[in-house]
């Protein structure tokens, strides 16, 4: 008896943090899949994303107030999406050398600052978890099992999933999106229909930009609250890997984000419970696995056509 | 024909002007953290490069800069884009100490250095090459997959030095701290003071009757320094694959496959061997450089990420600025290696963190890559005007595409 209620216990735990896990992922994905449905690479994800747990991190700390935090973090990462637009569509640098020099840009400018604005800060108080109260007495949050996998996380983690369905909406269900389509995949001939490539480029890079720093923030003022250099740790680089492993599609990167972070809650728990696996080797997992995802051949010929290819009128 | 003149020496300072470029978008950060940019950068640019210490420091981390640039040169020469020299230098610095460690008190020192250096070559080889037939075979982009290959050696690093290849005075202190025993002192690769000596070089400038430069040209090369017989090998490497590249027929068919691989298709070049050969090699650069840092310089390992200590990404900066040239690569190395090291410099006269640095490696690579548009412009207007020469072999560059 006693045995099933730990084991429940942790199954629970591990539901609960994978769900909480994907967030961070899932906002840089989702905003990566913006920019390359109209063609774009944007391998700097990684860099915005501690743009914007720093600037998130910075303001709260300032003023108290996470929203002003998110607010921050959304911009920072507007504007360095805006810069990699400007680099990529305007100028048609290397997307994937581009995208290491961002990388490399926001990891120093993060650390820098971070160092010399605040040094040695602790922790601070983010968002707070919601626990859908309803009067004083009774919350969602106390119904067992599905209370405690479901409705024990911050606003961040919920408006995360809802931009799931959103964004498939806008993508498959909007002209805009019908834009965007065109744009990566035949740039000639949305140009010839009077579509600007180099508008609804900038606009789905700088979307990227926004939601990769609020993907930041969601580390740094949400899930930990605290700041620390290249806190990241790679997984920019593996929200780009996400995108590529859902297909270029807002589900697909759902169930991609919810493999990858339900393993790395299992791999939190493998060390609560003392496994015989090595922490470092649990570690590894998901980096593998995001290798062997990606080796499926069949997600090749989903690929938008137009990927990494700046677009020059009057060339095929 | 003077206007292509005139290009072609605006095309050699193209990069100078990205690290302008990128200096003032540092300069205004500074002003906004109330520091003098003149004072930082007069700290950051002349500290590598005053004083004999500071050169020698340069110089030894020109060494692993330059092997991975060398490396990356060969992949971006084929279109492929390497950005797992991280993980390639960490595979390689394993296997290297794995080996050391083994044979160092049974094996003459210089045929475990030669093992050593071999074996981390063909196991960063090993690293790259993944990636490379991962691309070739299954189309796995294999920019994602070397960065996923950096942190899967991070791991394997920390799982080995925290188990079986820990330093055991660590465990018997019970502060199991991640690094390995001290190799065996037969393994260290010489440091240049001591080929001096055992040439039979006096160690004081004096003795020769040199003052002013030489004087401190001969004071860096003999006097103890950090400085190891490192810089020799890379050097060495610069100019063995500047000789492969453009002087062999593989390195031919590397760029050919770069430069366009459907005519290098249809031109009978086995195009997916050719990515592979050109990862692996990349990699094996890498893998060359974690081998001697450990041989030549820490002489054990410790935490993976200080070992690679982020030579995998300055290695592509250096490259890039060295226009992808494996001659280039020479000196862009040196001022890279001295940029790291005036960092350092300005990190303690002015206050202001070396991760500056890695801000404005960043800014010049955005730089780099953006500018390329001026001569691509050229090239375009060149092929459009007839009466102007084509572009020869030596200035083409390879057309990066990633897929």
């Amino acid at each position: 008896m006693n045995e099933n209620l730990t084991v429940l216990a942790i199954i629970i735990g591990i539901c609960h943090s994978g769900i909480r896990l994907a967030t961070p992922y899932l906002y840089a994905a989702i905003g990566e899949t913006f920019a390359q449905r109209s063609g774009v690479l944007n391998l700097g994800v990684e860099g915005i994303m501690l743009m914007g747990a720093y600037s998130g991190f910075f303001v709260l700390f300032k003023t108290g107030s996470p929203l002003l935090g998110l607010l921050a973090a959304a911009a920072a990462g507007a504007l360095l999406g805006l810069a990699m637009a400007f680099i990529s569509v305007t100028l048609k640098a290397e997307q994937g050398i581009s995208g290491i020099g961002l990388f490399m840009f926001g990891l120093g400018i993060s650390s820098l600052l971070f160092k010399t604005t605040l040094g040695t800060v602790e922790g601070v108080k983010g968002f707070g978890e919601l626990n859908f109260c309803l009067g004083d007495s009774f919350c969602l949050s106390q119904i067992p099992v599905v209370g405690e996998i479901f409705f024990k996380h911050s606003a961040m983690v919920y408006g995360a999933f809802a931009l799931v369905p959103i964004a498939w909406w806008v993508l498959n269900k909007t002209t805009l999106g019908l834009k965007i389509r065109a744009v990566g995949q035949n740039p000639q001939a949305a140009d010839t229909l009077g579509v600007s490539v180099t508008r609804v480029r900038y606009f789905t890079v700088t979307l990227g930009g926004l939601l990769a720093g609020v993907a930041g923030a969601s580390l740094s003022i949400s899930l930990l609250n605290i700041f620390q250099e290249g806190m990241t740790n790679g997984q920019g680089f593996i929200a780009v890997a996400l995108v590529y492993f859902g297909s270029w599609t807002p589900f697909g990167v759902l169930i991609g984000a919810m493999l990858f972070s339900l393993v790395n809650a299992l791999q939190l728990w493998v060390q609560v419970l003392g496994l015989n696996l090595p922490s470092d080797v649990a570690v590894m997992l998901p980096y593998l696995l995001t290798i062997i995802a990606l080796a499926f051949p069949f997600r090749r010929a989903l690929q938008p056509a137009a990927l990494t290819k700046p677009f020059e009128r009057g060339q095929n | 024909m003077k206007q292509l003149q005139l290009a072609r020496v605006v095309d050699a300072l193209l990069p100078l002007l990205a690290v302008v470029g990128a200096l003032l978008i540092g300069a205004v950060i500074l002003l906004l953290l109330n520091t003098s940019p003149v004072e930082a950068y007069q700290v950051l640019l002349s500290g590598g490069f005053t004083s004999k210490n500071g050169l020698a420091d340069t110089l030894v981390k020109a060494i692993p800069l330059l092997l991975v640039g060398l490396g990356i040169v060969i992949a971006f020469r084929a279109s492929v884009i390497n950005i797992g020299a991280e993980g390639q230098i960490i595979a390689g610095a394993l296997l290297t100490t794995f080996l050391a460690l083994q044979l160092g008190e049974i094996l003459p020192g210089v045929v475990v250095i030669i093992i050593c250096l071999l074996a981390g070559t063909l196991m960063g080889g090993l690293w790259g090459a993944i990636p490379g037939f991962l691309k070739a075979r299954l189309g796995v982009n294999e920019i994602l997959s070397t960065v996923m290959m950096n942190q899967i050696a991070i791991q394997i690093g920390f799982y080995l030095l925290r188990g079986p290849m820990i330093d055991p005075a660590e465990l018997e202190a019970g502060t199991n701290i991640p690094h390995s025993a001290r190799l065996p002192k037969t393994t260290d690769l010489p440091r240049f003071t001591d080929i001096a000596k055992w040439l039979g070089f006096s160690d004081s400038a004096k003795d020769l009757g040199l003052t002013g430069f030489w004087g401190e040209l001969y004071g860096l090369l003999v006097e103890p320094t950090r400085l190891h017989a490192g810089l020799i090998i890379a050097l060495v490497m610069g100019i063995l694959v500047y000789v492969f590249l453009w002087r062999t027929t593989i390195g031919y068919r590397i760029r050919a496959v770069g430069l366009n691989p459907h005519a290098a298709r249809y031109a009978g070049i086995n195009v997916p061997r050719y990515m592979i050969l050109s990862l692996g090699l990349s990699g094996a650069f890498a893998g060359l450089a974690g081998a001697v840092e450990i041989l030549g310089l820490h002489h054990r390992m410790f935490e993976p990420t200080a070992v690679s200590a982020g030579y995998g990404f300055t290695g592509i900066v250096a490259a890039l600025f060295g226009k992808l040239h494996p001659l280039g690569a020479i000196p862009s190395s040196i001022l890279f290696g001295g940029l790291l090291v005036g960092g350092d410099k300005m990190q303690r006269a002015v206050q202001i963190p070396q991760v500056l640095v890695t801000a404005l490696l960043g800014l010049v690579v955005l730089f780099v890559v953006s500018i390329e548009i001026w001569s691509r412009r050229r090239a375009a207007r060149r092929v459009a005007a007839p009466e102007n020469p084509p572009a020869s072999e030596m200035t083409a560059k390879p057309k990066l595409e990633t897929t």
